[in-house]
């Protein structure tokens, strides 16, 4: 399987995609393949802090219930409100609409310590 | 079998106990034949003590409860059943724990509701750790109008994850109204609930809409504990703001019985299901398009969520709940409502009498429902005499609050008898 080549990816298959300060976050479609049919994402709230690997959100599919893992720091300034009537945007549309939120990174470096789309296409494999 | 196992002896299967924990010799008498036992156990049974005059309330109360009660709980499919854990092949439960849901909900005016939780106090604990989840806030503010049992195990429930409680005043000066002022807290910021019982421990009416309305102004969720006969007569939950209900259900079918087993209620808004601890049924269409019940909303739960679980310290009291519902079923709303306004009656001829006899008078002004706080002279000594002759005059308050010295919490419901009510006179009248 290939993924997009513009994201970094985190062990715990989430994605980043880096516009100046500003990062876009969410879960890889090799997770939400794995979750099967979405069915609830409980998002952060607008102005939250994350860490990076610290739990931020909650994604309930008809088989678990899992932790978000953030990939980056930082503060949250977007969530996909469309995620909560729409939760299968997760499955259908991963990469794309189916984004989880967006934050204002603290710390560029820790983007370094991700991996790229081959490395994570090796994980995943 | 020891050497199939591979052992010399049954000693050694418990090699690995260290011996420091082992019992070691009991101090147990020897074997009794049953007729001995039978003997034993009648004398041990002559040493309780039962009133025949009983107007003990302060969270339990006795009702009527329709012999169909007991045949219905007894039925052996219910009665030795454990919490199914392959739960879809037990529609029988299912259905009788959705029954109980859907009765809650209407009784509460709220969206849905638990299987059922232990009992009133950890119902309550266990709602203000859920507006701890909603809210994603560490404090909970309560009234010292909650009973003080429910307050203790809130305070040892919010231990564990470090969440802080305030207590907001209830006004207990002389001729007060006894219930909690809002304005006097000053303690809501940041809170993730405020937490008001109604009525409240001492009997007395809650301005709950406002309690809701103040709670909402700081952000917080309102936890309304409620006696659930009382809903025949006052507004329901839903209908004033609460955002959690919790309560006892014991006045619904189940004795008061030295404290238990009890049953806890709890009733929330759809909006925050997925943070209701425990276990909830839904009804559901199967691929045949035939009703059916399942366990739905499991992914919160500890079987699959583990230490992440919206609760780890409830379970559900399915016979107990079961109980509710066929009480609830046999009596009706018309059947509820006459309960509870009977209950309030005797309330209202109880204080009267004792008042008109001079013997006590209220301690509050407010209005009360079916429990009452009144001001008896010398009462914890009184309260102690009348015991002697097997008449339980209320609760003694003044093991609790310092300032309700001399006062007895006095409850009716429509098992107190006119002529318990003249015992009750008659007696305070030789003690004086």
């Amino acid at each position: 399987m290939s993924y997009p080549d513009d994201l970094r990816y985190s062990k715990e298959h989430e994605w980043v995609r880096v516009e100046g300060s500003r990062a876009t976050i969410g879960i890889t479609s090799f997770a939400a393949d794995e979750l099967g049919d979405v069915v609830f994402v409980e998002l952060p709230e607008v102005g939250a802090a994350l860490s990076q690997f610290g739990t931020f959100g909650v994604v309930e599919s008809v088989k678990a219930v899992s932790d978000l893992y953030a990939p980056v720091s930082g503060e949250v300034v977007e969530v996909n409100e469309a995620l909560r009537e729409s939760p299968e945007l997760l499955n259908a549309d991963a990469f794309g609409e189916g984004w989880i939120a967006k934050v204002e990174l603290s710390d560029t470096a820790e983007l370094d310590g991700l991996m790229d789309a081959a490395a994570y296409a090796d994980e995943t494999a | 079998m020891l050497d199939a196992v591979g052992v010399a002896s049954v000693d050694d299967l418990f090699a690995d106990i260290p011996s420091a924990v082992r019992a070691g010799e009991w101090d147990v008498p020897s074997p009794l034949s049953e007729q001995e036992v039978r003997a034993e156990l009648a004398r041990l049974a002559e040493r309780n003590r039962i009133p025949t005059v009983s107007f003990l309330g302060a969270g339990a109360y006795r009702h009527l409860i329709p012999s169909v009660v007991g045949e219905v709980i007894g039925r052996s499919e219910f009665a030795t059943s454990y919490t199914p854990y392959q739960p879809e092949v037990s529609q029988g439960t299912l259905q009788s724990i959705y029954e109980f849901q859907s009765l809650i909900c209407e009784l509460t005016d709220m969206e849905v509701a638990t299987a059922s939780h232990y009992d009133g106090a950890t119902a309550t604990a266990e709602a203000a750790l859920m507006a701890c989840r909603v809210t994603r806030r560490s404090r909970v503010a309560v009234s010292a109008g909650l009973n003080p049992d429910y307050r203790r195990v809130l305070e040892t429930y919010c231990s564990g994850p470090g969440v802080e409680v305030v207590t907001v005043p209830v006004d207990l000066s002389e001729g007060g109204d006894g219930t909690t002022d809002p304005a006097a807290s000053g303690g809501l910021d940041e809170v993730a609930c405020l937490v008001a019982a109604q009525p409240n421990f001492y009997g007395q009416l809650e301005p709950m809409r406002e309690l809701a309305d103040a709670a909402h102004g700081e952000g917080a969720l309102f936890v309304a504990v409620v006696e659930p006969t009382s809903l025949a007569v006052l507004q329901a939950p839903g209908s004033y703001g609460a955002d959690i209900v919790a309560a006892e259900g014991q006045p619904l079918g189940i004795p008061v019985s030295f404290g238990g087993p009890y049953v806890g209620l709890m009733a929330a808004r759809m909006a925050s299901v997925r943070q209701m601890p425990g276990r909830l049924v839904g009804a559901t269409r199967d691929v045949q398009g035939r009703r059916g019940y399942v366990l739905t909303l499991q992914a919160r739960e500890q079987h699959i969520r583990r230490e992440k679980a919206a609760s780890n310290i409830c379970t559900n009291q399915a016979l107990m709940a079961l109980a509710a519902t066929a009480y609830l079923t046999a009596v009706g709303p018309s059947g509820l409502r006459e309960v509870a306004e009977l209950s309030m009656a005797q309330a209202r001829h109880l204080a009267g009498a004792l008042e008109s006899a001079g013997l006590a008078e209220r301690r509050f002004g407010g209005a009360y429902l079916n429990e009452v706080v009144m001001r008896v002279p010398e009462a914890a000594r009184r309260h102690a005499a009348l015991a002697e002759q097997g008449i339980v005059a209320g609760h003694l308050l003044e093991r609790g609050e310092a300032e309700l010295r001399d006062t007895l919490l006095l409850a009716a419901t429509e098992l107190t008898a006119d002529d318990d009510i003249a015992r009750l006179i008659d007696a305070l009248e030789a003690t004086r």
